[in-house]
């Protein structure tokens, strides 16, 4: 499961509507379990309507925070322009990691269509995506 | 890589440190460079805060203090 707040599915949508036409994408931040604790965006350096590339400048700076913070980088999100809110071949084949949650927006419908995907072995599952008000997870202490 | 999250290796280029990588761990030499020895298209390796793309690719030259890190380009696309 993913969740997040309202002001972070805010935040993604936003990312990906100013990256019209282009695909939009970003990185989250937080646990592996799926709870996000910051939405990062990133420029889109495929500069395309199909395919989409997270700018590897904000993925190291995003790692070395994620290390910094105690945090994890739990997945990426993305839009798809024109088709529906599920993993393309494309995205199947090139997600880097099974403890990743995928996310992908569609805009081919308002409002937008948020949904998150686990991608192990070449198959994609969908997991439920929960928008409430938490936030970062308690502190260890 | 291995299990492990970091590892010592020496070398005076980027070529040389995958080389070596490559040796250690030969499970990920599909991962880091294609056959005719250019990096893989979907890996991005950094030199300290530097793409090597942008510094020399596996040309790119390497000292004792610097820091490599190795990360997969994360990208897909609508079809």
């Amino acid at each position: 499961m993913l969740t997040l707040t309202p002001a972070q599915r805010d935040a993604v949508v936003a990312t990906c509507i100013r990256a019209l036409p282009d695909e939009g994408c970003g990185l989250l931040l937080g646990t592996l379990e799926g709870v996000v604790a910051e939405v990062v965006a990133s420029e889109n350096v495929a500069a395309s309507a199909k395919v989409y590339e997270i700018d590897p400048k904000v993925l190291l700076r995003t790692f070395r925070r994620a290390d910094d913070e105690g945090l994890e980088v739990l997945g990426v999100f993305h839009s798809h322009t024109h088709s529906p809110a599920y993993p393309s071949p494309t995205d199947i084949r090139q997600a880097p990691d099974p403890r990743w949650h995928y996310v992908v927006i569609s805009l081919a419908v308002m409002p937008a269509d948020v949904r998150s995907f686990a991608v192990i072995d070449g198959h994609a599952t969908e997991e439920d995506v929960r928008v409430n008000d938490v936030t970062r997870p308690p502190a260890d202490d | 890589m291995g299990g492990e999250a970091s590892i010592a290796v020496e070398g005076t280029t980027i070529g040389a440190v995958l080389a070596q990588i490559t040796e250690r761990f030969p499970g990920v030499k599909g991962q880091l460079l294609n056959d005719d020895g250019t990096l893989h298209r979907f890996l991005n390796v950094y030199v300290n805060d530097d793409d090597v793309r942008y510094i020399g690719g596996v040309d790119a030259a390497v000292t004792d203090s610097d820091e490599i890190t190795l990360l997969p380009a994360v990208a897909g696309g609508a079809w």
